[in-house]
């Protein structure tokens, strides 16, 4: 045992927990955190806003599937984090938040940068801790990489007083840890439910696979292209869920939902047997409820029980891990594979191939053009740099739809996206977490001309890492996808939607002392992206895309799945105005 | 309609705040909230009235039971759970009309605790039902204050019951 400060019983416990990298920003109440990682080895990122810091995280999490660290000093520092936490507990995302708080003594005094970041991070987090007790320290790191992880991942937030930082106490890394008594993880699928769920997909004529997030944070992608194949079932994904089975299997469909395509959301409207992995209902995806998958019966398998029945009711629901789940299924439907599994067979069979049609017949459409960039193409010309293989972070709006549609992923954990919450700001910053997390992938930030506004600061933390992170602007001049319903739904009424007004990029980029240049003509596209790809740094790469392009296909809000706006209609659009 | 939870917590600074924060935040009224320590005091239990949608319900158990926190949760609305509530009330009353109170406050089981010139004050537990109409007669006397304590429940059937330790079993690891 060795007396440590409590600053050093935090930094010591977070390279215990596996920390590689603490992205953050350092204030007053931090300052005897920051004085020991001035001589510490664990890395320490400096971004240029806490937000940020959050979100690098969440792209070093993403990447990954361990806890991402991010540090913010009280008040102000702490408040900034919260829409990165939110974001991460919309969407599932581990990541442990570490912040100061003014001593003891002070709290509640109104005390200088004293905020109730416990009170105001508790529906921000999965779960969050005030450590006033230096004893509880060490335990409580512990218990946030563990809740954060585990069962289904979130964001968890540490806040501790200066107090505690700066008293001493024994430490060492052997301590015993104590188990959570209120934390239960899902147990294994007994035997019984899995055999009920065999008989029940074995019964389906029409079997459809409808996978997200979970999928991913299960690491289960193997297990589900097995079920897939052992069950000859069509399979479409959530944004969450893209990559989870790579984009080019003849099984998968695509993305459904609001800007699914046609034969995913077709797939979903006609099958008979519904089979939800990882996934949670989510309005974006089912539309109108009572119209998705209408004659389907439903199994769900999710690690949190309190998502089966939520949105859409389950005839059978399993709660688990999926990867043990589907390991499960899989084992006893390969077993009864030439048994029941003959009975549907050639209903199945044909069921798939009008499924593999409609996604021949149906592809995603645009009108190509020699004048102007179209953002799809745009979108297939970074989609053949990546090979399916790159990291691929976004931002919020249409360009997030149209790089969803239109890239492909070959793995699981090369896709991020900010989707539940739908955090514009999100993609720049991701990109650097990304990139810190995998320095041998090629990591491609694709961000709307409003949401890299919202990231810009964060140029200085790339061009101060040297981060070869590719940041490509698909730039429409305007706030799209808001355009876009305004475009569709408010007679083109287009409302504080303008952001015209943006930099030359390769000045932008020149200030901050990194490459950079724009593109408007479609001739000169390739050029610009073979240059932006072949610099060893980072490349700013503003792209001049059509400006009144729209997502398509379209589930107006609240609208069925299977009534999609195929193309541009406006007038058929605007008979279903409103939100 | 009313639904009543029981739910047994670790008990934690926060823990409160985590339980009441699942109901507020989907804007249901906490209608009562009562917390006491058990047996074993790093345990508590809670017992919540929530005016709470018929969907919302099986929902709102389950997200309450995955609070880190929480150690188990149960929706004891339709069960035939022991409800009992604590109500203590203050009551102006002319000295000649004492008697006639006093004896109509036996049928309920209610007792004085408290006895001024002005007022008595008076206590009484039952189901809310019962108490509800403790109140109404008493109002008839004259002029009332009152304090309810909210709704307590205890479980009757077996796979309703929380996981706390009971006298005996903490008898023994004392032991
Ligand atoms: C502009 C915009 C447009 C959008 N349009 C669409 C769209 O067209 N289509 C679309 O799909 N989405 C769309 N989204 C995203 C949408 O809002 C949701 O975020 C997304 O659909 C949710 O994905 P998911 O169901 O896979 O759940 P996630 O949010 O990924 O949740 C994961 C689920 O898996 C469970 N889980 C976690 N770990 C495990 C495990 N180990 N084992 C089993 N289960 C586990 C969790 O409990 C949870 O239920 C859009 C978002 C934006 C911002
Ligand atoms: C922080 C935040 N504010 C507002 C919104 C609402 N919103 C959703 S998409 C969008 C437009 C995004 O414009 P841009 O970044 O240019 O991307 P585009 O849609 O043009 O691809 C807005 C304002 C949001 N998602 N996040």
């Amino acid at each position: 045992m060795a007396m440590l400060s409590g600053a050093q019983i935090l930094i010591e416990s977070l390279v215990r927990e596996g920390a590689e990298a603490v992205f953050g920003y350092p204030g007053g109440v931090t300052l005897p955190i920051y004085d020991v990682l001035y001589s510490h080895p664990l890395r320490h990122v400096l971004v240029r806003h806490e937000q940020n810091a959050a979100f690098a995280a969440q792209g070093y999490a993403r990447a990954t599937g361990k806890a991402g660290v991010c540090m913010a000093t009280s008040g102000p520092g702490a408040t900034n984090l919260t829409t990165g936490l939110v974001d991460a507990l919309m969407d599932s995302i581990p990541v442990v938040a570490v912040t100061g708080q003014v001593p003891q003594a002070l709290i509640g005094r109104d005390a200088f940068q004293e905020a109730d970041t416990f009170g105001i991070s508790r529906s921000a987090t999965k779960h969050n801790y005030l450590v006033k007790d230096i004893s509880e320290l060490s335990q409580t790191v512990h218990e946030a990489f563990h809740i954060a992880v585990s069962g289904r991942p979130g964001p968890v937030l540490v806040d501790i007083t200066k107090d505690v930082l700066l008293s001493k106490a024994d430490y060492s890394d052997e301590q015993a840890m104590e188990p959570l008594r209120g934390y239960r993880l899902a147990a294994e699928p007994d035997a019984d439910a899995i055999e009920r769920a065999v008989e029940f997909l074995w019964r389906a004529e029409r079997p459809y696979i409808y996978a997200g997030g979970g999928v991913i944070s299960s690491s289960a992608s193997a297990e589900l292209v097995r079920f897939s194949e052992l069950l000859e079932a069509p399979l479409a994904h959530t944004v969450m869920g893209l990559g989870a089975m790579p984009t080019g299997h003849p099984n998968f469909i695509s993305m459904l939902g609001m800007h699914g395509s046609y034969a995913a959301n077709m797939g979903v409207t006609e099958c008979d047997t519904l089979i939800g992995l990882g996934v949670r209902f989510d309005d974006r995806v089912t539309g109108r409820l009572d119209k998705f998958a209408p004659g389907a019966k439903v199994l769900h398998v999710d690690i949190d029980p309190a998502e089966i029945n939520k949105n859409r009711r389950a005839d059978l629901g399993l709660v688990g891990d999926a990867k043990p789940v589907l390991r499960a299924l899989n084992e006893r439907l390969a077993e009864t594979r030439a048994t029941l599994g003959r009975e549907r067979r050639v209903e199945r069979l044909a069921w798939m191939e009008h499924v593999r049609a409609m996604k021949r017949d149906h592809p995603y459409v645009y009108e190509e053009s020699t004048e102007e960039i179209k953002p799809q193409a745009l979108m297939r010309k970074l989609d053949q740099i990546s090979g399916g293989e790159a990291i691929v972070t976004v931002d919020v709006g249409q360009h997030q739809m149209w790089a969803a549609q239109h890239l492909r992923f070959n793995h699981p954990r090369l896709w991020q996206s900010s989707s539940g919450l739908g955090s514009m700001g999100f993609g720049l910053p991701a990109a650097m977490g990304a990139k810190f997390a995998c320095a041998d992938k090629t990591v491609i930030a694709i961000v709307g001309d409003g949401g890299f506004m919202m990231s810009l600061p964060e140029l200085g933390t790339i061009a101060a890492n040297r981060l070869p992170v590719k940041i490509i602007v698909m730039n429409n001049n305007t706030l799209g996808m808001v355009r876009q319903w305004q475009q569709l739904f408010y007679g083109k009424r287009y409302s504080e939607v303008d952001v015209a007004s943006f930099p030359d990029a390769s000045l932008l980029a020149a200030a901050f002392g990194i490459a950079g240049g724009s593109v408007a003509d479609p001739a000169d596209l390739d050029d610009a992206l073979a240059h932006a790809f072949d610099e060893p740094g980072p490349y700013l790469l503003n792209v001049q895309v059509t400006p009144e392009e729209c997502v398509y296909p379209m589930v107006p809000a609240g609208g069925a799945v299977s009534e999609m706006i195929l193309r541009p209609e406006p007038e058929a659009a605007e008979a279903v105005a409103g939100d | 309609m009313q639904q009543l939870i029981s739910l047994l917590v670790e008990n934690k600074p926060g823990a409160l705040m985590r339980v009441a924060g699942v109901l507020t935040s989907r804007g249901y009224n906490i209608e009562s909230l009562t917390v006491a320590k058990t047996i074993d005091p790093t345990l508590s239990i809670m017992t919540i009235v929530a005016e709470v949608g018929e969907d919302g319900r099986d929902l709102l158990i389950k997200q309450i039971s995955r609070l880190v926190n929480v150690i188990k949760a149960v929706d004891l609305t339709d069960s035939r759970a022991v409800r009992r509530e604590l109500v203590l009330i203050k009551i102006y009353v002319a000295e000649e009309r004492r008697p006639a109170l006093l004896t109509e406050a036996e049928i309920f089981r209610a007792r004085v605790v408290d006895a001024s010139p002005e007022a008595y004050t008076i206590e009484a537990t039952g189901s809310p039902d019962k108490l509800n109409a403790l109140i109404a007669l008493l109002r008839s006397y004259g002029p009332i204050e009152m304090v309810r304590s909210g709704a307590m429940a205890m479980a009757r059937a077996k796979q309703n019951k929380l996981p706390v330790p009971s006298y005996t079993e903490a008898a023994l690891s004392e032991g």
